[in-house]
């Protein structure tokens, strides 16, 4: 080395050392300290299928619209309990991603556990959700004339069905949806003064009334994805609740019960649907699911008596 | 083109220097109207989701092409274009080795196309961000900054003057820095889990912040004073801002990642050091600011006004990222819109106006072939209102987004208030498209046609060179 480039060496070389000393610090070492992070309680590794969906997942890009991290904020308060790092155990690659263009999928196996609605949304958003702006994924299906042996076609509604034959998931779909499914918080010990559990209504709160603003957004971000926003549903898949006979009817315990507990399988007004409604009990407290009754007992031409929070709360003591 | 001939040249192996230049020049101009006409291809999407729906159009796919196209294929290779001829002409002496310097070309090109590839074919590095190149992709890359880094510093060793000229400093620190960036990042050890976060966070900014700002800085550096014909303001508040930004950048990048589970300490960190870079970024910026005020006749019509507005989004993108980091108001902002404004106030409004002001200012005096003002002045305008259009609407978007989400409302209002604020990025990314292809077409005119150069000696007092 020549004496006139002792300033070169110095500047680039200290330069350099200075940065690979910091790069080290700053990523090196925390990747290696947090590498070892034990699974939370209850956190455990996926199956097989699932491994395979979250590998769609990945290479499909849902990463770039869905976040997988819940921040301790009250904005994210609805996506599930603050993210543990001993939830990110078995996360290689890790998801949390950068931006929320659609929803939180931490907990979207407990938010929307229905098999058929995953299909059609995957298939075309916009047959749930109109005002989505989701991508659509048909190549994850198949179109065929008739479904195999045990299966039944996803019952996508007319105008975004194929001219011919019927859709039916492909492999990657199926995995798709199981890893969806999986997403699911296991429960976390919290100390009780944040604890968000369900049917929490303060103790001793008189029914508030009903609140109608707070009725159509809870149904808004509860409900609409199959019933629709304007309760309209969807043929064959989703009931409508405008004009049904249990929400029109004057006692409420079925609809209560239904919101609480869920259903599948029954024949309404002399049709069937192949949907299936999730269980709310422990997602919605007695006051948000007596707000959302009484949204539909008086909404799209529904007219019955209301609800309160107590009606709920008896229901939920029956067995 | 006759390179003999023209005023621009100073050494016997000026030919290839200028060759060199302009191919990568050429190369990076190819890539950039790719991945900004698949970035406006996005942008659509948000408006028309049933645009295009086919697996290789898809937005997940597109996403990363654009991204890693912009970053590896567009701004890289223009930026070591630059990088090369800078480090020649302010030591006084040819390039090192021309040979070096095509295979690391032709290396960036294959990397480029292997990636965006196997991207769209839906095979990706696990969706981390600005690394979704496959492994053995970036490994090219990386390569291919070794061999750059040699050159760089062979053609700087045989320097005429004792002192190496403050653009060096930036530039061949950037490729050396981001070599180690690069491999950081590659393996995969360290990576596992909440691992691969911490690591992500340190990766996403240092790619932006070790390596594309000081190249872009670099450039600023000798382009503006050839430009103004005057020297820097003050060449120790450039060597302040260099030391600083060396040791505060790496250590923010823990930012991207705030209220997620790494170490409160971790963040806390990356918020007191993402305060700390208002001393380079301030320092760096007034330290041009300053060296053009008074210099009004000589900015106007000249490719100094794309420096200018790259010197501006240096400094408000920088500030935003500071605001952006402080936890009161990280809840509105963060995962909103409001990022992708902010990406794009830097590494468009910043990075690639530092590199088309490199390209207007310097291309000209190696080829001898200028493009017309008004042409240039086209692309200026086109490219500055639709960056302003895109950043000011994602901005408002951004804000009104984490709003919602603060006042709980349903999720999907949040879609749908975006409406609006999608369509006039969409509108701002086409003005931008446009501008991007005037810009081709005045590199081609610089390259293979156009206005001979004027014969005026540019060499600046306390400029090498
Ligand atoms: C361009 C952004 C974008 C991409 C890419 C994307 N989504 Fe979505 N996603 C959305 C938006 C917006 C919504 C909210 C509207 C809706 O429900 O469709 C949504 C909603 C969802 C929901 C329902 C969430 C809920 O809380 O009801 C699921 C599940 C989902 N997406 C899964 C996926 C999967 C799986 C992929 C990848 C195959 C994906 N998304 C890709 C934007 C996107
Ligand atoms: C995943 C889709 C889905 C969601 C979300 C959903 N439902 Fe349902 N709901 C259904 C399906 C499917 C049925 C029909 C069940 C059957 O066939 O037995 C149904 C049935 C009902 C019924 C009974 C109609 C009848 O005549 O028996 C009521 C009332 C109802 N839903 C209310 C709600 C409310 C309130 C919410 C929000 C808290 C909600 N649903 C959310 C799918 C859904
Ligand atoms: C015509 C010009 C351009 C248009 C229309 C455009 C459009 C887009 C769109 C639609 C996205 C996706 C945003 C989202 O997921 O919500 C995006 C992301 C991005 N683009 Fe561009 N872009 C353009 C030019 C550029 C250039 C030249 C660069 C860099 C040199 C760039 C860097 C980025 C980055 C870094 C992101 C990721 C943003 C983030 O995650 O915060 N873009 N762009």
């Amino acid at each position: 080395m020549t004496a006139h480039n002792r300033n070169l060496v110095a500047i680039l070389g200290g330069s350099t050392a200075v940065y690979l000393a910091l790069a080290v610090m700053m990523g090196v070492l925390p990747g290696i300290w947090l590498s070892g992070t034990p699974p939370g309680p209850g956190v455990a590794p996926l199956t097989a299928e699932q491994a395979a969906g979250r590998a769609v997942y990945v290479s499909e890009g849902c990463a770039y619209c869905h976040t997988q991290q819940v921040r301790p904020l009250a904005t994210d308060s609805g996506f599930g309990r603050p993210s543990a790092p001993g939830d990110f155990a078995y996360q290689t690659p890790q998801l949390l991603g950068s931006e929320r263009t659609g929803p939180d999928l931490t907990n979207i196996g407990n938010r929307q556990p229905g098999t058929v609605w995953q299909f059609m949304h995957l298939y075309q958003p916009r047959s749930v959700v109109p005002q989505s702006i989701m991508p659509a994924f048909p190549w994850l299906f198949e179109v065929v004339d008739q479904p195999p042996q045990g299966e039944s076609a996803v019952p996508v509604p007319k105008p975004f069905a194929p001219a011919q034959g019927v859709i039916v998931p492909g492999a990657r779909a199926r995995a798709l949806v199981a890893y969806l499914l999986a997403l699911k918080q296991p429960a976390w010990p919290l100390p009780a003064a944040i604890s968000t559990a369900p049917g929490a209504s303060p103790p001793g709160a008189a029914p508030a009334g009903f609140d109608a603003a707070a009725g159509a957004r809870l149904f808004t971000s509860h409900c609409a994805v199959c019933h629709g926003a304007e309760g309209a549903g969807v043929p064959g898949v989703f009931p409508s609740l405008a004009g049904d006979p249990v929400v029109n009817a004057a006692d409420p315990a079925e609809q209560i019960r239904t919101v609480l507990h869920g259903r599948a399988g029954k024949t309404i007004n002399g049709a069937t649907y192949a949907g299936a409604m999730p269980p709310f009990a422990d997602q919605i407290s007695d006051q948000q699911i007596a707000d959302i009754i009484d949204h539909e007992r008086s909404s799209w031409g529904n007219h019955a008596p209301l609800v309160t929070a107590a009606d709920v709360a008896a229901q939920r003591a029956q067995p | 083109m006759a390179y003999s001939e023209h005023p621009g040249l100073r050494t016997p192996d000026e030919p290839m220097l200028v060759r060199v230049f302009a191919a990568y020049t050429v190369s990076a101009t190819v890539w950039l109207l790719l991945a900004t006409f698949v970035g406006l291809i996005l942008a659509l999407k948000f408006s028309y989701p049933d645009l295009f729906t086919a697996p290789a159009f898809s937005f997940g796919r597109l996403r990363a092409i654009h991204t890693n196209g912009t970053f590896y294929a567009w701004a890289s290779p223009a930026l070591i274009g630059l990088a090369l001829f800078v480090a020649a002409r302010s030591s006084g002496t040819g390039l090192y080795s021309a040979s070096l310097a095509w295979v690391a070309l032709a290396l960036i090109n294959v990397a480029a196309i292997c990636g965006t590839v196997a991207l769209d074919l839906g095979y990706n590095a696990g969706d981390q961000e600005y690394r979704e190149w496959l492994w053995w992709v970036r490994a090219i890359l990386a390569f291919a900054l070794v061999l750059t880094a040699w050159n760089l510093i062979g053609t700087v060793a045989s320097r005429r003057d004792e002192d190496l000229y403050l653009s060096n400093w930036y530039t061949i620190g950037a490729v050396l820095w981001t070599i180690i960036v690069l491999i950081v990042a590659l393996l995969p050890w360290y990576q596992v889990g909440l691992g691969q976060v911490a690591v992500q966070g340190y990766f996403m900014h240092n790619a932006v912040g070790m390596w594309f700002t000081p190249l872009a800085l670099g450039v600023f550096y000798y382009a503006l004073p050839k430009l103004l014909n005057r020297p820097i303001y003050s060449y120790s508040l450039g060597i302040l801002a260099f030391w600083t930004n060396l040791v505060f950048y790496p250590i923010l990048g823990a930012h991207h990642f705030l209220f997620s589970p790494l170490p409160w300490w971790l963040q806390t960190l990356a918020i007191v050091f993402s305060v700390a870079m208002l001393v380079p970024v301030i320092g760096g910026s007034a330290n041009f600011l300053l060296t053009m005020v008074g210099q009004g006749h000589r900015m106007h019509r000249s490719p100094a006004m794309f420096i200018l507005v790259g010197v501006l989004a240096y400094l408000f993108g920088s500030a935003q990222g500071t605001v952006e980091a402080l936890r009161s108001l990280q809840p509105v902002w963060h995962l909103t819109n409001y990022t992708v404004g902010h990406s794009h106030l830097t590494m468009y409004g910043f990075v690639t106006f530092a590199i088309w002001g490199g390209v207007y200012a310097l291309l000209p005096q190696a080829t001898g072939r200028r493009a017309p003002d008004l042409a240039i002045g086209i692309h200026f305008w086109l490219s500055t209102i639709g960056v302003i259009i895109y950043v000011l609407s994602l901005s408002v978007g951004g804000t009104e987004q984490g709003l919602d989400w603060m006042r709980g409302a349903p999720f999907i209002q949040s879609v749908v208030d975006q409406a609006p604020y999608w369509l006039w990025r969409a509108i701002g990314g086409g003005l931008m498209f446009a501008g991007h292809l005037v810009f081709a077409f005045n590199v081609s005119l610089m390259v293979w046609g156009g206005l001979a150069e004027q014969a005026a000696d540019r060499r600046a007092a306390g400029v090498p060179a």
